[in-house]
């Protein structure tokens, strides 16, 4: 525990001097969610009240919500850090040390998290508040402990995802392809580019069976209270089977890669 | 930097003494090295091909998605968004084939010293840096663009005029200008911040609201990405003019007037970051 705490703390100190870069960062990264909240705006304004189950308010309070999860879980630099290590050589100081690489990521990642969601504040408080009039509460006391709790597996899952990816650099030069791929697939099947209950149905359920919309459309819907208890536990359980599986499969990616791995020199 | 840069441009020296036919000619040298460094890297080049078609497609989808639901954005109707948000990409990615590169690479440059060498060769200094590299696979994605123009321009039966393709086609290149400066003065900034993670998804964040119609937005944001960062003419002006629907002639004298004030700016600040660079190395 107490090593965890120090490399949590090492990361703060490491992060903190990239500040600036998170500030610009969090600044740039708010602004395709104001173009969504513009497009919205405009298709309410044309004079439908309810849009797909959705009102104005609950449509830009979706996309405030992702915001938010998006600021508070999102790795930024996490897989770029991980490829750089493998490519580097610098894990092998894992292999001989009894700190374990996940787990020290992990604590890396949680410390970027923190510095990235206290500098995502300024920024982000200015969005709500220009558009607070349309924020919505969370839907009750349940929907907010659900809230809770998905938002941490969320963090987690998407660290996963993440991690599972950058380790391709034991066999690839470049995992930007692959990065950029990844994140593709997560702006579409997480929810981050327009609620998934826009699709057609039968695109939304099969969407569901995957790790993605667990990252970000299924936190926010359990914000909303859009969701009954029984559905939403069952979601939270698909998160920690996610979780699971790609732990599993992380596991079985290094040892693989180890196979593979070689390094020269001291 | 790379021999293949260091040779065209010693090459080129030799034959300085044609001065009108200089550039040019070292143009088409760095294009030479271009694409021999490409060919070295077929499945680099497929890959990041699939991967700008995937993100394309992407953009689509949020458009067919969005028009199930509503018949139109402000004024514009589907197909009118669809030819958007391919001229959108059509001009982001000539940007991209010629100049984007370069840029990213700037910070890097400045970073790890190799500025210093770039500064020494009697040839202007941002040319070279902005120029040395051409991503080929951007004239790949750009067809891709051109090819969902002419799809929605045929859904919609709409035959422009060449009068209005001659205006797309200058208007587009002004685009470029603004793409190119805005990226350059934020690339610029690495002068003072020496690191410039994140540079490439901050520039790829804001021109997404150059697929947005400027009429879903009103007030203060409208006037930002209008007359302060100018994202909401990019790819909004040329495409109405294919469409014949521009306001007025201010709407296009706008667009090249904040491509040259873009431009203006990029340059004194890069000049501004010229004087304070103490290169990187000992």
């Amino acid at each position: 525990m107490s090593t965890d705490w120090l490399v949590f703390r090492l990361g703060l100190q490491n992060t903190a001097t990239y500040r600036t870069n998170f500030f610009f960062r969090a600044l740039f990264g708010l602004i395709p969610m104001i173009a969504a909240i513009a497009i919205w705006q405009a298709i309410f304004r044309s004079g439908k009240e309810i849009i797909a189950g959705y009102t104005l308010a609950q449509m830009l309070s979706y996309y405030l919500i992702a915001t938010v999860i998006e600021m508070t879980t999102t790795p930024t630099e996490d897989e770029w850090q991980v490829a750089t290590d493998i490519k580097d050589g610098t894990i092998s100081q894992f292999l001989i040390r009894p700190i374990d690489y996940l787990r020290y990521r992990f604590c890396l990642f949680s410390a970027n998290r923190v510095i990235y969601t206290v500098v995502a504040l300024a920024p982000i408080s200015l969005i709500i508040g220009w558009k607070a009039d349309y924020l919505l509460p969370p839907a009750n006391g349940s929907a907010l402990i659900g809230f809770a709790c998905s938002l941490a597996l969320s963090a987690v899952l998407q660290f996963l995802l993440v991690y599972l990816t950058a380790l391709l650099a034991f066999w690839v030069l470049e995992i930007s392809t692959f990065s950029f791929m990844l994140l593709a697939a997560q702006r579409l099947a997480s929810g981050e580019m327009f609620p998934l209950d826009l699709l057609p149905r039968w695109l939304h359920q099969l969407l569901m069976l995957t790790p993605f919309p667990y990252c970000m459309f299924f936190p926010v819907t359990v914000y909303m209270g859009r969701l009954d208890t029984n559905t939403m536990l069952q979601g939270l359980g698909m998160q920690a089977i996610w979780i699971g599986i790609l732990f599993a499969a992380t596991r079985l990616v290094w040892e693989r890669g180890l196979r593979t791995f070689t390094v020269v020199g001291g | 930097m790379d021999a293949g840069t260091t040779a065209a441009i010693s090459t080129r020296l030799r034959h300085r003494n044609e001065s009108l036919r200089f550039y040019p000619s070292l143009y088409c040298s760095l294009w030479r090295n271009s694409v021999t460094r490409e060919l070295g890297f077929k499945a680099n080049f497929l890959f990041w091909l699939l991967v700008e078609m995937v993100w394309f497609g992407l953009q689509l989808a949020f458009i067919g998605v969005i028009y199930q639901y509503t018949e139109s954005i402000g004024d514009w109707t589907k197909w009118e968004v669809v030819m958007l948000v391919g001229a959108s990409h059509f001009i982001q990615q000539l940007f991209q084939a010629f100049l984007l590169v370069n840029c990213a690479q700037l910070s890097e440059l400045v970073h790890t010293g190799k500025m210093d060498f770039y500064l020494l060769f009697p040839v202007n200094t941002r040319f070279l840096v902005s120029v040395r590299h051409i991503d080929l696979g951007g004239f790949v994605s750009a067809a891709s663009g051109l090819a969902v123009m002419i799809y929605a321009a045929r859904q919609m039966h709409l035959t422009p005029s060449l009068l209005q393709i001659g205006a797309f086609a200058v208007l587009s290149v002004a685009a470029i200008i603004i793409h190119y400066s805005i990226m350059f003065l934020m690339a610029t900034c690495s002068f003072w911040t020496v690191r410039a993670q994140g540079l490439v998804m901050a520039y790829y964040n804001l021109f997404s609201l150059t697929r947005v119609p400027g009429a879903a937005f009103s007030g203060a944001a409208r006037a930002i990405f209008t007359l302060f960062i100018p994202v909401l003419l990019v790819a909004n002006v040329p495409v109405k003019a294919l469409l014949g629907t521009v306001g007025s002639i201010s709407e296009i004298a706008r667009l090249l007037t904040m491509s040259l004030a873009c431009f203006l700016v990029s340059s004194f600040v890069w000049r501004a970051a010229l004087r304070r660079y103490s290169s990187a190395s000992s």
